[in-house]
């Protein structure tokens, strides 16, 4: 058994004191948990890993996607699109899109290309696709498996409204809502900004 | 495909030998781990004393939440021995004179100028108090200082220290004793970090839960204030009523609150907060609940024999032992380590005699039904009384055999302890809940096969009992009347849309305008009716309704728990009672559960202040990801009924 939990067991049983590993800092407890550094390629084709390029010292909007939905996925990308845009105007700091296909065997890079220029996201913003098992290693970890394997096989897209956004380097870290106003959105990804932590006056 | 609880791919074989292994640990930790003859009589020690790795002890698979006390969904904190450590109760807030506070005087406007130290407001607050217009002293007689601050903090001998944030260097923080007609003034000051060890957003808006606060002084979700900010938050401790149905008795008596708390309400942040230690006791007695149990009611006397206890589940990392929380988890987090007033499974000493309990459940997502359990006989009914739902008294006690909370629900019991004299008792949770999705099956498990919390050892000295025995039935409050005609009814629906995005009526919370305004001072009626799979506890911020129809009532079936089923049966309605009129349901509330397809409705009057104040899933991880709405409080309110 792995040594952890053989040292668990040991001092549960009082043979000897157990010994914790020191704490990690926030952004590798995050890196740790969610974020592993998985190759992949975006709608450009240059290959990519998921936490060194995608993540590292950023603030980060993430969302899965796939190329030809024609329900939710369009139009949060849509909303999406709108929220960089105001954000573009009100804040200083750069935010990184990045959108993670669920069809990685479909969603070639010319497909993703194709896709985000059809939305005009062509700023800031990746949609990456690669190995299948890497993409489906990161819906698990980002959280959008459901916990129910039964529905989770039957709809893969069944938490995709939550889009994850987040500050990496201070493990700042939450979901907001794809459908929501854009106005919102925007709002939102600020609170992970330095100044959004400030109450400003837009709530009347 | 099957995949373990890294995300890896495994075999449908694997799959479910992680699933044994999860059962295998379940059984092992529940055996308490800590005697080597159940290890034998598991099969886990070999003859040579060796430990025989049972299959998956180590695994990450899935795995319930159900009973037990460990591994729960992806949680799977380090074993840690229970009754070790004595159950806290926090301290008693002090105040201060007025001179005494950090920064400049109050005021009555926030206080926008710029603080040379941080470049920011010295206030982050953005209204007038609204409570020295009405004719309330400002500053208030009484005046505190409390600061939000990441402290050291112990929850078990086996554990290290957790960096938690606090309010003064404890969680739960310290308790504010209050008392109506005596308007008070805290200065709430953010000194928390902006490095967070993995959650937590150093940004906070403290909310008063329960209270009827002006909105400025709520605790809005989006009145929020930074690091090197204060917020002055005046809550004038006046009874609803004293500036509209009842000006001539400075308010209606039968709307007085108890046992109220307060906790971080960041808008969508609210959840890593809470749980990163932001909560604490704010208790508000009067002419009746005094504190003392010789005046009044006669309720056991405070601090001695009135004890506030907040319940709360925890996730801890296997490796590092510090607290984790589940960010990218929107459903719900269930935590296999129950903590009472901060510290995982404590022990309380008692004296032979009766105490008053405020109880708490601080969530962020799990459902309790909370037992008196007493393990030489675990099927043995412990009933007890139950004087409050929610912060306030109910018109009488009512004796109940358990108590359900949903998160953020409270209720006040007396246990008389005298009849347990050299006993060991414990406070069990045995609702059924397998995991973070859904809520609670509706099912009890038998005595002695939950979740026990707390070690309550009735070996204090005999002293002297003045309070009333609440077996004879002592009068409380009345209900205020809601009989006459609502001004209209509001209908909402709580549900989930198709991509996992929590709505009411279909929509998204934003602070930024008012889904609907209420007249001031107008009774409305409100049905709420909850979605196909999930329940969800609705609170209501600033006023307490009373509910006409669907009250949820005890969990448990007669299969299950057929010794109190048969003696309380009329009180196991958990999918809504009928009518809203037996038992602890006779009562106001501020939050209710809705359960699959339940329908609930309330009726409440929105009086003397004016505002924003939130509706919304007490469910912290629903709230956070916008199952929540604004509704403001206005001199002429609109008429949507379905906003
Ligand atoms: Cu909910």
């Amino acid at each position: 058994m792995p040594e952890p939990l053989r040292r668990n067991l040991f001092a549960a049983l009082g043979l000897v004191p157990r010994t914790f590993a020191p704490p990690d800092s926030g952004r590798e407890v995050m890196r740790k948990r969610y974020f592993p550094n998985v190759p992949l390629v975006t709608h450009e084709g240059r290959p990519v890993r998921f936490y060194d390029d995608l993540l590292k010292d950023r603030i980060v909007v993430l969302n899965l996607m796939y190329a030809d939905c024609t329900t939710l996925c369009p139009m949060i990308t849509a909303n999406l699109v709108k929220a960089q845009k105001i954000l573009a105007s009100r804040v200083t700091q750069e935010v990184s899109f990045v959108s993670l296909t669920i069809k990685p065997l479909d969603d070639t890079p010319e497909k993703l290309r194709a896709y985000a220029s059809m939305h005009h996201a062509t700023t800031n913003w990746l949609f990456v696709t690669g190995q299948p098992g890497n993409l489906e290693l990161l819906r698990q970890k980002l959280g959008y498996a459901d916990a129910n394997p039964d529905k989770d096989r039957k709809d893969r897209a069944l938490h995709s409204g939550m889009v994850r956004y987040g500050n990496e380097p201070l493990s700042q870290w939450s979901s907001i809502q794809g459908s929501a106003d854009p106005e919102w959105i925007a709002e939102e990804i600020t609170y992970v900004m330095p100044t959004g932590a400030v109450r400003r006056t837009t709530v009347r | 495909m099957y995949f373990n609880g890294r995300g890896e791919a495994v075999s449908r074989a694997r799959w479910k030998e992680m699933y044994q292994a999860f059962l295998n640990r379940q059984e092992l930790i529940k055996a308490g781990l800590t005697s080597r003859r159940d290890l034998l009589r598991m099969g886990l020690l070999g003859g040579a004393g060796m430990l025989i790795a049972k299959n998956g002890l180590s695994s990450w698979g899935g795995g319930n939440c159900r009973y037990g006390s460990t591994g729960c969904g992806t949680c799977a904190s380090p074993p840690t021995t229970p009754w070790t450590l004595p159950m806290p109760i926090p301290p008693v807030k002090q105040a201060i004179p007025v001179s005494s506070l950090t920064g400049p005087a109050p005021s009555i406007n926030p206080n926008t100028a710029i603080n040379p130290a941080t470049s920011l407001p010295y206030e982050g607050r953005t209204r007038a108090h609204q409570a020295p217009a009405l004719g309330f002293p400002f500053p208030a007689g009484v005046v505190y200082q409390v600061t939000q601050q990441q402290s050291q903090v112990r929850v078990s001998n086996e554990l290290p220290m957790q960096n938690l944030w606090t309010f003064d260097g404890v969680s739960p923080g310290p308790t504010y004793v209050a008392h109506y007609g005596t308007p008070v003034l805290v200065r709430n000051i953010n000194n928390l970090p902006v490095s967070n060890g993995g959650f937590g957003l150093n940004s906070v808006s403290t909310h008063l839960h329960n209270s009827h606060t002006p909105s400025e002084s709520d605790g809005f979700p989006c009145d929020f204030f930074a690091a090197g900010q204060y917020y002055d938050q005046y809550y004038p401790n006046a009874l609803a009523g004293f500036n509209s149905t009842h000006v001539a008795t400075h308010g209606d008596i039968n709307e007085s609150l108890s046992t109220l708390w307060y906790h971080d309400h960041r808008e969508n942040f609210t959840s890593q907060n809470v749980y990163k230690g932001l909560l604490g006791f704010y208790l508000l007695f009067n002419q009746f609940d005094t504190g003392d149990e010789t005046t009044g009611f006669r309720l056991p006397s405070f601090p001695n024999y009135d004890i506030p206890m907040a319940f709360a589940d925890r996730c801890f990392d296997a490796q590092t032992g510090m607290m984790v929380f589940d960010t990218f988890n929107t459903d719900g987090i269930l935590g296999d380590k129950f903590l009472v007033n901060g510290v995982i499974q404590p022990v309380l000493h008692v004296s032979p005699r009766r105490y008053r309990f405020r109880w708490l459940n601080t969530g962020p997502s799990r459902f309790l039904q909370v037992y008196l359990t007493d393990l030489t006989s675990p099927s043995t009914p412990q009933p007890f009384y139950q004087i409050s739902n929610d912060g306030n008294l109910l018109p009488h006690p009512v004796q109940v055999p358990a108590v359900a909370m949903g998160v953020a629900e409270r209720s006040d019991v007396i246990i008389d302890f005298s009849q347990y004299a050299g006993k060991t008792l414990y406070l069990e949770n045995r609702l059924d809940q397998p995991n973070g999705q859904g809520g609670p099956t509706g099912s009890v498990v038998a005595g002695g096969q939950g979740f026990l919390m707390l070690k309550i050892i009735v070996d204090g000295p005999v002293v002297a009992d003045n309070s009333i025995n609440p077996a004879t039935l002592p009068a409380y409050y009345a209900l205020p009347s809601v009989s006459a005609t609502p001004r209209l009814q509001r209908s909402f629906n709580f549900d989930q849309t198709r991509d996992g995005q929590w709505t009411i009526n279909g929509r998204l919370f934003s602070c930024a305008s008012p889904r609907f305004t209420i007249q001031q001072n107008s009774l409305e009626e409100w049905a709420f009716d909850g979605g196909f799979g999930w329940s969800h506890p609705i609170h209501v911020h600033f006023e307490e309704f009373q509910i006409t129809q669907g009250a949820p009532g005890l969990y448990g079936s007669s299969s299950d728990d057929p010794s109190n089923y048969s003696r309380w049966g009329s009180q196991y309605c958990w999918s809504g009672c009928s009518g809203g009129s037996s038992g602890v349901n006779v009562s106001r509330k501020d939050t209710v559960r809705v359960i699959p397809r339940g329908n609930v409705k309330m009726r409440m009057r929105f009086r003397d202040w004016l505002g924003r104040y939130p509706m919304h899933c007490h469910n912290v991880i629903h709230e956070d990801h916008a199952m929540m709405l604004r509704f403001d409080v206005a001199t002429t309110g609109d008429m949507n009924t379905r906003p």
